[in-house]
């Protein structure tokens, strides 16, 4: 039994706030969930799926309690940022096979409010691989950064390729009126900003913002009698890259194993995708993603993202929102992802509109890339 | 040489636990060891129980000559955690041993910015607690 095709995004929310001293994480999930099931023509009383993360081991009930919701189907799965990307294949699953009929999806966070410093707070230990890593002081960056290194040394891939995708999604947000940083900047910017970890400079990194967002979803049956055309889930795959038994090659990203599954699932190749939304917490995210999803063989994702391939008006429009490098970025940005491939296929993304956009990969990274990390890709199509 | 009490260490200290103490005294001794299965000789890093390839419990330990090459690297000029902020810039990296397998650790005792992917490299031991050594690298 095939579960794709089946189910759709009925709803969709990105809450406008970048920083909200005055409000808690919750709140911010209960807005958003107004805000999608509004957009849906919905009540939180026809929710029977609920879906989140970034609240906690067991935080799921509570959020539950917060909302009164009485859910019969509950998922709070936890693979970091990837993770809301990860609910929308576990709803489609969950609804193709009657555990649920409405599945709500949200997201809510006040990182920036809070002083959270993500990126390069120090890591944890808690689980075995960590004692045989933290000790040494990998940051989030650092994480990243080693990923960097690694593919300059095996591919000559330059700073400027990646300042140029830092660039592209600033030139995205700066049409974003919600967006946090509109300001454009050159490559020379990016490379003249600060070292954080080599080598990937202040602007190679996303920033902290607060935020939220959510996502309602149902049977692409039931989704015909509501407001707005549905978005329907056409293929999708995950996938997860550690360090092995201390062999991993670090440039095979989690991208090279659910991106070509989830495109087989779908039936269309890279080829035929309009736009892509990907994780972009770093610069070199986005260029491994997109190798690793097939847009430009391995190695290539440089030179792939140079040029204005990957901005409005290029073959392949990437984060038009402006991504967490320069619109948002409240710690788990895999919802986002979500949202805006959902504006653009039912033609709702205004000034950065891609025309004729019929479909859309979205790919969600969660972790340390150079570590431990999941990768979740969806295949998204309008009608 | 008697080793620091580690009181006034402020950076992570690894759990010792029942799949990797081996690893940990063998390293207190100055020795850097890494597992191989007796039923199926896959060499493997970090220490645990069970070898992931078979699944067998049949575990030796092997030391490594302690030579190897720098894999990657990241210069850290950012990191708020205690103790690692006192030590800014350094070099965070992953080094493939000489016996087969990678492992993260920190490159010491040369300018950070001297450090190149492939360099070879020699491991030393770091005491930071009468329990606990770090196995750190230099360039050979
Ligand atoms: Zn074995």
């Amino acid at each position: 039994m095939s579960i794709w095709r089946k189910t759709a995004v009925v709803g969709a929310y990105e809450h406008p706030t970048r920083f909200a001293p005055h409000m808690t994480p919750f709140q911010i999930h209960a807005e958003s969930a107004r805000g999608a099931l509004a957009d849906a023509g919905l009540t939180i009383r026809d929710v029977d799926g609920f879906f989140t993360s970034g609240v906690g081991p067991i935080g799921i009930m509570s959020l539950a309690q917060h909302l009164d919701l009485r859910p019969c189907y509950l998922d709070a799965q936890s693979i970091g940022g990837s993770s809301f990307v990860s609910h929308c294949l576990h709803a489609a699953a969950a609804i193709a096979g009657g555990l649920c009929a409405v599945a709500l999806v949200t997201y809510g966070s006040t990182a920036a409010s809070e002083r959270f410093a993500i990126g390069t707070g120090g890591s944890f230990a808690t689980e075995p691989p960590d004692h045989f890593e933290a000790p040494f002081g990998p940051t989030i960056v650092g994480s990243y950064a080693l990923v960097a290194q690694r593919h300059m040394h095996e591919y000559g891939t330059t700073s400027e390729q990646l300042a140029e995708i830092a660039v592209t999604m600033r030139r995205h947000a700066s049409l974003n009126p919600h967006a946090k940083y509109r300001d454009p900047i050159t490559v020379e910017d990016v490379i003249a900003s600060r070292m954080i970890s080599s080598p990937l400079h202040l602007l190679d990194c996303c920033m902290i913002s607060d935020g939220g967002g959510a996502l309602v979803l149902t049977s692409a049956e039931r989704a015909r009698d509501l407001r707005k055309p549905p978005v329907l889930i056409l293929g999708g795959a995950e996938a997860v890259r550690h360090g092995e038994i201390g062999t991993r090659d670090l440039l095979d990203v989690a991208a090279f194993q659910s991106g070509p599954l989830a495109f087989r699932r779908a039936g269309v190749t890279p080829g035929d995708v309009d736009m892509c939304m990907v994780y972009d917490s770093y610069t070199i995210t986005v260029l491994t993603t997109l190798e690793g999803l097939g847009f430009c063989p391995r190695g290539e994702g440089g030179a792939f993202s140079a040029g204005g391939r990957i901005g409005l008006g290029g073959a392949l429009p990437v984060n038009t929102d402006g991504g967490g490098l320069s619109s948002n970025h409240p710690g788990m940005r895999g919802i986002f992802l979500v949202i805006e491939a959902t504006r653009q296929l039912r033609g709702e993304a205004g000034p950065v509109q891609v025309r004729d956009a019929h479909l859309a990969c979205v790919h969600g990274t969660g972790g340390m890339l150079g570590q431990r990390h999941s990768g979740v890709t969806l295949i998204l199509g309008g009608t | 040489m008697s080793k620091p009490d580690g009181t006034s260490y402020q950076k992570y200290l690894p759990r010792i636990d029942e799949e990797s103490r081996g690893y940990w005294e063998a390293l207190a001794r100055h020795e850097l060891h890494v597992q191989r299965c007796r039923d199926c000789g896959a060499k493997r890093f970090y220490p645990r129980a069970l070898c992931p390839v078979c699944l067998s419990a049949a575990t030796e330990w092997v030391r490594a000559s302690g030579r190897g090459t720098v894999y990657t690297f990241t210069v850290t000029y950012q990191n708020q955690a205690p103790g690692y902020r006192d030590a800014l810039p350094y070099v965070l990296a992953v080094v493939d041993l000489a016996e087969g397998v990678r492992l993260m650790t920190n490159v010491v005792d040369c300018a950070p910015e001297a450090v190149r992917i492939g360099m070879p490299v020699e491991v030393l031991f770091e005491d930071v607690t009468p329990e606990v050594s770090l196995p750190k690298f230099r360039p050979a």
